[in-house]
């Protein structure tokens, strides 16, 4: 795939082109299809993509060949709508791990760091790829803390944990979706913004539950990611609303809570998403309503930006739809960070925290 | 120094223990005037010195009252009395430690005659234990005099708490025991002290029935005398007695409580703490109501008077003396220095102990380090890392397994001590810097207050490593310290700005980053700093400029504190008057005296800034909220004291 040879160079965020894609185009239908089309591409794709690429791009170096097929590997678990980033990036240093020649913990240390950092830098930008990377990677050195006899059956037991953790994966959303079915309350209007598949289970359990409740999506420029969450609403019957983004302040009496799900949340509380989510939660704190977070554990990362420039610039190009003249700059951001004194609190599979708790739970992880 | 005690300048004689009835012991007579006491005593005191070297039991007696007796350790000899011409050898005592402190720094600014006079008293005080021999553990160590001394300094103390007592009572019960200046036995004695507490606490139940102004006016006057009080703080008084009939009954109440730390408005403990105190502190003149609780400031011209002292405090190490000195006069200033200097004081003192015979190494070197802190709290009150770092050490000696041989554990002591300061002071700031770097963006404008010695570690380190910012220094009076730090930033190459705290909301405009430092963080997030980081992280927060707080992970506290002034430190207050280089600028000289006592003058060292000014706080565990510091605390504070 080229455009991992040149990922590293551009500014353009490969997440959030992939989001893009999957948003404009992909129904469940089609859903089904690319994941059976993907899993018979995984079971060859091993073995493709460390001959072939390797003797492809070739001048990347010796230990490149086996970062390669980690870009590789993780790009193909990538193309699966239904995947969380950080659960494909999981499977892909399993899959490191199954191919790796290491015959001490120490050594399949070494590799699985060379293999995430390498991850890492192909996209800087994605907040909870580099959390998965880094959760994994903290799973496994407190595991090889432990006295195993046989170096295999230690090995076994880590691929093991990683196939696992997609499962993990879609068991937080549902208990993200149960925690929150007490907030949602009969005949209340929720306004959503971006495209989270948590928040879309969280609906679609409390539409499942009979509960009576009407959703507000905003139109979610340049992704569109409104158009077809209210797509998805509309085939559960749950009463769906598109507003334009400018809107938000408008419609904001009416609405009883926000929902938003995150990218990434960050050490102080806070969170990563869409571009936009600052600006409703803003609106949403000064008129009093609450901001409901929905985000797996797996998400939570140890930065710490201090303003909206602190992270790291991710830009996805924006389609007018007419020409722009040269002269005229466009901010291409995809995302914002909202501090945690506008966020009320996180549905997450540790439970229901408010956004000091985060901290905590990082330190108890990682330190 | 205390005129009137000074006129009864003849030492009493306690004589402790097997003393032999026969020897000058004799009825004082009944009268009981201040001097009475001492006059009658001379006699004994006279003949002691000369009996000394023959009783075998004989332990010198204190030094009289108006010294100031520092606490149970600093009981100390009649100097030069009987020791005149005794300096031959030493005894056990280890001959080389005895030179060490007659080389140690205060030994240069004493004359010669002071130092002969205190070095014989000292030699002579352990050839003289050493020859006695007595069975009832008489030391043949270095450090161990304290324990002989203690009982009988004890008693001394205790038997002198009395006196004032005594006389105040003596106006409100005539038949008081005179019987207290009996040569009677330790027991005998302690009972009558107990039945005199008892009298002196029904008395003052009874003054405050009846009529509580005038009982606790005539009380508090007659305490007084013994203690030099100038007139404002008798005015003081008299306004205390105004309030005086809650004072006695919280006076009571305080008593019954374990104070968790010094009050300084309690007038009873005020005076028993001059009395043990060090450090000749002259009751400060004006000081304002509001902040009467917190410890006087200790002025650095006590320095000489506390270096004079120094061969009194026998069982004080000379490193001790000197970080004590150093505290004394600013010299060690800022959390991290004050608290390696006084480990590192620490260390050398447990690699010269050596445990008295019959003593376990944990017992007696912990009430030693006990003996050593309070000598460096008279001297500066202690900051928060320092308790840590105390607190750290004391847990690290009670878990020495009792299997270890003296050296070993010394050994394993000093490793541990050397561990603490690299870890969690030296390697800690590493971290910090690596963390904090990251925050720091070319083109930023980054301002910070005072001096601390972290921060000034992250603006050169982002220096070196080429980012380009500048920096806006605020500085405050009465310290300056902002002028320190500049001079070191501007030496290095940075581009520095300069001013005042009162132009702080005309600079912030222009500011991207505040990086503060801090004395402590407390566990709701208060960070405790120099007076003035309150000012600059609210200021900062007006103008949505983000603050960070640099602080290492050993200084957090559990306590919580919602303002900066129940717990703080008490400056020079006239510091706040004077304007160095300016003499022109002193406008309190041409107030009458009747116009100063109107005017109370405040100088506050630290002060708490609220969590929500901050917006994270650089650790060597990262970079937290300050909702965390109670994790930390929860986590690691058990790491450490459990290794």
């Amino acid at each position: 795939m080229a455009d991992s040879a040149l990922n590293p160079t551009s500014n353009v965020s490969a997440y959030y082109q992939t989001r893009s894609s999957q948003h404009a185009v992909v129904t469940s239908d089609w859903l089904a299809q690319a994941q059976a089309a993907v899993s018979r591409h995984t079971d060859d794709g091993d073995l493709l993509g460390s001959d072939g690429r390797a003797a492809a791009i070739g001048g990347r170096g010796e230990g490149s060949g086996k970062a390669f097929s980690v870009i590789d590997e993780f790009n193909s678990w990538r193309k699966q709508p239904d995947l969380a980033e950080a659960v494909a990036a999981i499977r892909a240093l399993a899959a490191v791990i199954r191919t790796s020649e290491a015959t001490t913990m120490m050594e399949l240390e070494i590799e699985l760091k060379k293999a995430s950092d390498s991850l890492k830098s192909w996209d800087a930008t994605s907040i909870s790829l580099t959390a998965g990377c880094d959760l994994f990677l903290r799973y496994v050195t407190r595991t090889s803390a432990l006295e195993y006899e046989d170096f295999n059956s230690a090995k076994s037991r880590l691929i093991e944990r990683a196939e696992k953790f997609g499962e993990i994966s879609c068991k937080a959303r549902r208990i993200i979706a149960m925690l929150s079915q007490d907030f949602i309350f009969d005949g209340c209007t929720i306004l959503v913004h971006g495209f989270s598949r948590v928040v879309l289970e969280v609906l679609k359990t409390a539409a499942e539950n009979k509960k009576l409740f009407r959703v507000l999506c905003t139109e979610g420029r340049p992704d569109r990611t409104g158009l077809r969450f209210s797509n998805e609403l509309a085939k559960l019957d749950v009463p769906v609303k598109l507003l334009i983004d400018s809107a938000v302040a408008y419609t904001m009496d009416e609405v009883d809570m926000v929902f938003v799900g995150a990218d990434g949340v960050v050490e102080s509380g806070g969170i990563i998403n869409m571009m936009g989510t600052f600006q409703i939660a803003l609106v949403a704190h000064s008129m009093n309503k609450p901001v409901y977070v929905a985000a797996e554990s797996y998400k939570f990362a140890r930065h710490y930006p201090l303003d909206q420039k602190d992270m790291a610039p991710a830009l996805r190009s924006i389609d007018f739809g007419v020409p722009i003249p040269s002269k005229v700059e466009v901010e291409t951001s995809a995302r914002d960070y909202t501090p945690p004194q506008y966020l009320s609190l996180l549905f997450t599979d540790l439970g229901v925290l408010t956004p000091s708790v985060i901290s905590d739970e990082l330190i108890q992880l990682y330190l | 120094m205390d005129t009137r005690r000074v006129s009864s300048a003849v030492p009493r004689v306690r004589q402790v223990g097997f003393f032999t009835p026969n020897t000058p012991a004799h009825q004082p007579a009944p009268t009981r005037s201040q001097s009475g006491p001492p006059t009658s005593d001379s006699p004994p005191l006279s003949d002691s010195p000369a009996s000394n070297s023959l009783s075998p039991v004989m332990i010198p007696p204190p030094r009289h009252l108006s010294d100031n007796l520092g606490g149970r350790a600093y009981a100390l000899p009649v100097p030069g009395r009987g020791n005149a011409g005794e300096h031959a050898t030493v005894g056990s005592y280890n001959p080389s430690e005895s030179v060490l402190w007659l080389e140690s720094p205060p030994r240069s600014r004493i004359g010669d005659e002071e130092l002969s006079e205190g070095t014989e008293s000292s030699l002579g005080w352990y050839r003289r234990s050493n020859s006695a021999k007595v069975a009832s553990s008489l030391p043949s160590g270095g450090f161990d005099l304290s324990q002989v001394k203690q009982p009988e300094s004890v008693a001394a103390v205790e038997a002198k708490n009395p006196l004032p007592e005594k006389s105040e009572a003596q106006k409100e019960q005539a038949s008081n025991p005179k019987s207290l200046k009996a040569k009677t036995t330790k027991a005998e004695r302690r009972a009558l002290q107990e039945s005199q507490r008892a009298a002196k606490a029904a008395s003052k139940a009874e003054a405050n029935k009846s009529n509580a102004p005038g009982g606790a006016a005539s009380s508090k006057p007659v305490k007084q005398p013994p203690q030099k009080k100038d007139g404002p703080p008798v005015a003081s008084s008299v306004a205390a007695s105004e309030r005086g009939v809650d004072r006695p009954v919280e006076k009571e109440r305080k008593k019954d409580l374990p104070p968790p730390r010094m009050q300084f408005d309690d007038e009873s403990r005020v005076g028993k703490a001059k009395r043990r105190s060090l450090l000749n502190q002259p009751e400060a003149r004006n000081r304002v109501e509001l902040f009467r609780h917190l410890p006087p400031h200790k002025n650095a011209s006590q320095l000489p008077y506390l270096e004079s002292k120094f061969f009194e405090l026998h069982e004080m190490h000379p490193s001790v003396y000197k970080v004590g000195l150093q505290y004394l006069t600013g010299d060690t200033s800022g959390g991290n220095a004050r608290c390696i200097a006084m480990l590192q004081a620490f260390q050398e003192a447990i690699r010269d102990y050596s445990t008295p015979p019959e003593k376990t190494l944990n017992r007696d070197l912990t009430s030693k380090i006990g003996g050593f802190v309070s000598f460096l709290i008279e001297c500066r009150p202690l900051s928060m890392s320092m308790g840590n770092a105390i607190r750290f050490l004391k847990s690290r000696i009670a878990r020495l397994p009792l299997t270890l041989s003296e050296s070993e554990a010394k050994a394993a002591l000093c490793s541990d001590i050397d561990r603490f300061i690299n870890e969690k002071i030296v390697l800690a700031d590493k971290v910090i810097l690596r963390h904090a770097a990251t925050k720091i963006r070319d083109g930023d404008v980054l301002l910070t207050y005072g001096s601390s010695c972290v921060v000034e570690m992250i603006l050169l380190y982002a220096h070196e490593i080429g980012k380009q910012f500048r920096v806006v220094v605020v500085d405050s009076r009465p310290m300056l310290e902002g002028q320190k730090l500049l001079r070191r930033l501007v030496a290095k190459g940075l581009s520095c700005t300069y001013t005042q705290l009162n132009a702080i909301s005309y600079v912030m405009h222009e500011v991207t980053r505040v990086f503060l430092g801090a004395s402590s963080i407390f566990s709701n997030g208060t960070v405790y700093s120099r007076v003035g980081t309150a000012s600059v992280a609210m200021v900062a927060h007006a103008f949505h400029v983000p603050v960070l707080v640099c602080c290492e992970a050993y200084k957090f506290h559990e306590r919580v504190q919602l303002d900066s002034i129940c717990f703080n430190e008490l400056g020079d207050p006239d510091a706040v008057s004077n304007v160095p280089g300016r003499e022109d600028v002193n406008y309190l000289d041409n107030l009458t005296d009747k116009q100063k006592e109107n005017l109370q003058l405040l100088n506050l060292k630290y002060d708490a800034t609220p969590s929500d000014y901050i917006s994270v706080i650089v650790t060597d565990y990262g970079m937290i909220p300050p909702t965390s510091v109670p994790v930390i605390v929860r986590e690691y504070r058990k790491e450490y004291l459990l290794i």
